[in-house]
């Protein structure tokens, strides 16, 4: 290990992986991926389900397949990576402290940084679900981590609350381990996972999802013992007499992912409120000159795929931050209108020479609608939509030669066809 | 005739597919938008198949996780299950190598993890 | 034969023990749980209390005041944090106000320095955050904060390393008179022999009573309920703001805690089942009332929720006296609110007021009253730090990303006095898993390290609490 590198990447999942790829592909060579596990591949270890790289390879790969392709590639180059270290913080001189087993606390100074951290389940805490506080309670990635990696078994009666991909992977996860999954509850009138999903984790084995539930008590002392589960109305709040009573040993929660930054926050980099992660210009360098962000670090994705072609775009501008030297910004903003949770990135460059493409979450299930991107009264982009919903990802593509039209903030709402 | 509405399970998009037919005969695909939604909606209603995906235990308490390296028959995921659940393997694995040759037809157990 | 056993290992318990180990004395503590601070002193609001809400004269007045004073330099010595961040009163109200006032001249009668009423602009520079209907508060600058389960761990431990033993699950179910004192028999049928026996056992304190022949204790129980939100907004408040008492009670209060979180609550439910449940009725009402003390308090922040359940005396004052009925017993109970601050001075009360009447109290020279807190490894410089991770390179290793926690650190919770043998008990030391991700990341890995130190099995290691394990079994 040297004491200053090009390039160093925080993180060494999928994000971290490509960026690296990417980035030494476009000439920069001198790259430190620092990963805190013992291996790299971040998450993508423990998802041994397949159904990745359906986009990118066009073949469909488990987890740990998706993640050796990458891998080999990294190791083809002689990439340097840190494993069982864990970067404590960095600074706006790009200085980056981290610690190991092997190095101790140590600091590295680079020219670029990558974020590519990527995120973190929401916890039973963060929904204050009453009731008391026995084992038996698990974020679905730390019981498929149980499972898949460490060979243990979190429990034998299941009730899973969120339907998000995690959740049903693991419904059918720990169906097929013997397990009896209850039920899957989903406090919203529609699945935040996949539709694949319902169908080969919970319609092939006859796990009830119940749409509008949520969970409205634990019970147990040392184990749980049992939930109680109740039908919600529009605004959310339980209706009573709609109660559910299931006995279980165990509760699963898949409700939510929250992008990890809170490196990037001490270090001053200012995030977005909407995506909890760092707020960035289309090139994927955030507003601290040098350091970029990419993957779920930077805003929650569907699909790996996506994951990785993000990360390659971080990969090449920090190539090219690195080889031709900092970027001057000339942007606009970007934001979310009517209808829109969030858009991505928040900032474009008037003279960017690639066409952009905008990544957004709509704020509900829409029918026959439509997406326009707007500066003032000019229309600047549209795209039509059957069903657009806040569980998948969507996306629109601004042309270079439109960029220039806009001289004002870029609104993208979503309207309802008449 | 009878028409049957299938999401298709082949990839992220989850095409809406609908199905015609007859007699247990498949008479028409509709809505799917490649071929392999076509074939997975002809498998589904003569016999639906699934790949499998799940772990093997080594000898040093590690896990490897596998896959069928063809879709298996649905309703035999759970008996396929307690064959793999018997097995203990030696490591190094590596992606690809055979666990259990032809588990159900030709479709073999195979590695999808290296591990040391 | 002990000459004293301290029943409870909670706060009252834990500071007794410790000031008894000052003397030439053989004691222990016998703990019904699996781990020490398991009960009122696990899950309360950590406030040190100034000491205007007692009744002057009251046993609660003078031990307040007393425990005011005494707990910067204990926590100090023990390596326990403690912060006097003031305390505000808010009024929203003229007769607020004027119930302020009282507080004010009570709180001057029990001994309380430098309180202060402010108006509304005081009150705006101290407290950005406050609600803009607070018409004014009464300001305690002597008002403090600690974390309970911090300050009992570090009591008891530092008792154990000056020769204190300590029983867990040893549930008190009978006693036997001896000559010289009592032979004390556990549900499971283990025996411990004492001269002398403390009840500090908190919510069970009446049980523990009336097996030694004293039925003359009446303990209740009162849930609180608490909403626990992330570091991230740990700077919302940084006083601990209450409400002007009335006649329902004390109210709720939002505070800042020695870590950095802040803490909403507590509710007061009078409740005959002791299970530290929370309601949604419960939690809802902490929301509210924070909602009209406070300008946006940032919930989306929550990361947990809890209750505890506080023990108080139908005499509405602390009970701290040798039994007029079973002989050789001493009854340390009802010690509700403000019991946390008191528990310093109750301690050496008992020692030196109490016990000290009952056997000759003779000096222990070795008394060592300091402790290396569990924490001391965020406390280094990086070079002290790196001089130890080259000798022990567990402490080059995060565990815990959220809260910055190394393997090292864990290892030392679970070898050092009192020996945290479960998830939970790892957290109230460490402070892994007790972070934003509530412990999904890193609770895999200290499993293992619990397994791998106390050599148990995976699947046996417990979450905490009796049959609360973490696992089930092999997948296969």
């Amino acid at each position: 290990m040297k004491n200053n590198y090009d390039l160093v990447i925080i993180g060494g999942g999928p994000a971290g992986l490509a960026a690296a790829l990417s980035a030494y592909d476009n000439g920069a060579k001198d790259i430190l991926i620092i990963e805190r596990e013992n291996r790299t591949g971040g998450i993508l270890n423990q998802c041994i389900h397949n159904g990745f790289g359906l986009t990118r390879f066009k073949e469909s790969l488990s987890g740990p397949e998706y993640a050796a392709r990458f891998k080999t590639e990294v190791n083809k180059r002689g990439i340097e990576i840190l494993t069982e270290t864990t970067v404590l913080g960095f600074n706006k001189d790009k200085i980056v402290t981290a610690t190991s087993p092997v190095y101790g606390i140590f600091t590295v100074q680079a020219k670029a940084i990558i974020l590519a951290m990527g995120c973190r389940e929401r916890s039973r805490g963060a929904l204050n679900i009453p009731g008391s506080r026995p084992a038996g309670i698990y974020s679905a990635g730390t019981a498929q981590k149980y499972v898949n990696v460490k060979g243990y078994m979190p429990g034998k009666e299941v009730v899973i609350l969120g339907s998000g991909d995690i959740g049903l992977i693991m419904a059918r996860r720990m169906t097929l381990e013997g397990a009896k999954v209850h039920a899957v509850c989903e406090i919203m009138p529609y699945s935040s996972g996949l539709k694949r999903n319902i169908v080969q984790c919970l319609d092939d084995f006859g796990i009830p999802l119940y749409l509008n539930h949520t969970i409205t008590e634990i019970r147990g002392e040392g184990r749980v013992t049992g939930v109680t589960i109740s039908q919600v109305d529009e605004f959310k709040r339980p209706i009573p007499n709609t109660e559910k009573s299931f006995n279980c040993d165990t509760v699963l929660f898949s409700v939510g992912l929250i992008p990890e930054n809170e490196l990037a926050k001490s270090a001053g980099v200012p995030l977005s409120a909407r995506t909890r992660g760092a707020i960035v210009y289309q090139n994927r360098e955030t507003l601290t000159s040098g350091v970029f962000a990419c993957g779920n670090a930077l805003q929650v994705h569907d699909l790996v795929d996506f994951v990785s072609d993000e990360a390659e775009l971080a990969g090449r501008s920090a190539a090219e931050y690195i080889i031709k030297g900092a970027t001057i910004h000339d942007a606009f903003d970007c934001e979310n209108g009517a209808n829109i949770n969030y858009v991505l990135p928040q900032k474009i460059d008037k003279n960017a020479s690639e066409n952009v493409k905008l990544f957004f979450r709509v704020s509900n299930t829409f029918r026959n609608c439509t997406i326009k991107a707007v500066c003032g009264d000019k229309v600047i982009a549209t795209k039509k939509r059957l069903i657009a919903t806040p569980g998948e990802m969507e996306t629109l593509i601004i042309p270079t030669e439109k960029l220039k039209e806009i001289n004002g903030t870029l609104t993208l709402s979503l309207e309802v066809n008449e | 005739m009878e028409k049957i509405l299938l999401t298709c399970v082949e990839c992220p998009m989850g095409c809406q597919i609908q199905v015609e037919v007859e007699k247990g005969e498949v008479l028409s695909v509709t809505g799917n938008t490649c071929p392999r939604g076509k074939l997975y909606a002809q498998n589904e209603i003569k016999c639906p198949m699934r790949v499998l995906t799940t772990t093997v235990k080594t000898y040093d308490g590690k896990m490897v996780a596998v896959k069928t390296d063809k879709p298996v028959k649905r309703e035999s995921m759970l008996s396929l299950m307690k064959k793999i659940n018997a097995i203990t393997i030696d490591l190094p694995v590596k992606i690809g190598d055979i666990i259990i040759e032809n588990l159900e037809g030709d479709a073999n157990l195979i590695a999808t993890d290296d591990l040391q | 034969m002990f000459d004293i056993a301290v029943i409870g290992g909670g706060v009252i318990g834990g500071t007794i023990l410790r000031e008894l180990t000052k003397y030439q004395l053989n004691v222990c503590v016998l703990e019904s749980c699996d781990d020490v601070s398991m009960g009122q002193s696990k899950a309360n609001s950590g406030i040190v209390h100034a000491g205007y809400d007692a009744k002057p004269n009251s046993l609660k007045a003078k031990f307040n005041v007393l425990g005011n004073k005494m707990m910067s330099a204990y926590a100090s010595e023990l390596g326990v944090k403690y912060k006097n961040n003031g305390s505000l009163v808010l009024a929203f109200s003229e007769e607020d106000l004027t119930v302020l006032e009282e507080l004010k001249t009570r709180g001057e009668t029990n001994g309380v320095e430098r309180l202060s009423i402010i108006d509304r602009a005081e009150l705006n520079r101290l407290e950005p955050n406050v609600s803009d209907n607070a018409v004014g508060a009464l300001y305690a600058p002597t008002g403090g904060i600690i974390c309970p389960y911090e300050l009992t761990i570090a009591s008891i431990g530092n008792a154990m390393d000056n020769g204190a033993k300590l029983y867990c699950n040893f549930e008190v179910a009978s006693a036997k008179k001896l000559e010289n004192g009592y032979e004390i028999i556990s549900t499971d049928g283990n025996k411990v022999s004492a001269k002398i026996v403390i009840n500090c056992a908190g919510i069970n304190s009446g049980k523990v009573a009336s097996i030694f022949g004293d039925d003359t204790l009446n303990i209740k129980g009162r849930k609180g309920e608490y909403i626990l939100l992330d570091r991230e907004s740990g700077d919302f408040v940084s006083h601990t703001l209450f409400c002007t008492p009335s006649k329902a009670g004390k109210g709720i209060l939002v505070t800042q805690t020695v870590d950095g979180n802040i803490l909403l609550g507590p509710t007061a439910t009078e409740v005959e089942n002791p299970a530290p449940v929370t309601t949604a009725q419960g939690l809802a009402f902490v929301v509210d009332k924070v909602k009209s003390m406070c300008k946006n308090p940032p919930l989306f922040n929550s990361i947990t929720s809890f209750a505890g359940v506080r023990a108080y005396s139908d005499k509405g004052d602390f009970i701290i006296e040798k039994s007029a009925i079973a002989e050789n017993l001493i009854n340390v109970a009802g010690i509700e609110s403000p019991g946390l601050t008191s528990a310093p001075a109750i301690a050496k009360f008992v020692a030196e007021e109490i016990v000290a009447k009952m056997t000759s109290l003779v000096k222990n020279e070795k008394f060592n009253g300091k402790r290396t807190p569990d924490y001391f490894f965020k406390n280094l410089s990086i070079e002290e730090k790196n001089e130890l991770i080259k000798k022990d390179s567990t402490y080059g290793k995060i565990i815990c990303r959220c809260e910055g926690i190394t393997e090292g650190e864990i290892i030392r919770a679970v070898r050092e006095n009192p020996k945290a043998m479960t998830i939970d008990a790892v957290k109230r030391r460490t402070r892994a898993g007790m972070g934003r991700c509530q412990g999904g990341f890193c609770q895999p890995h200290v499993a293992e390290i619990i397994a791998r130190e106390h050599n148990i099995a995976y699947e046996k290691v417990q979450k905490g609490g009796k049959n609360s394990t973490l696992l089930v079994g092999k997948v296969k």
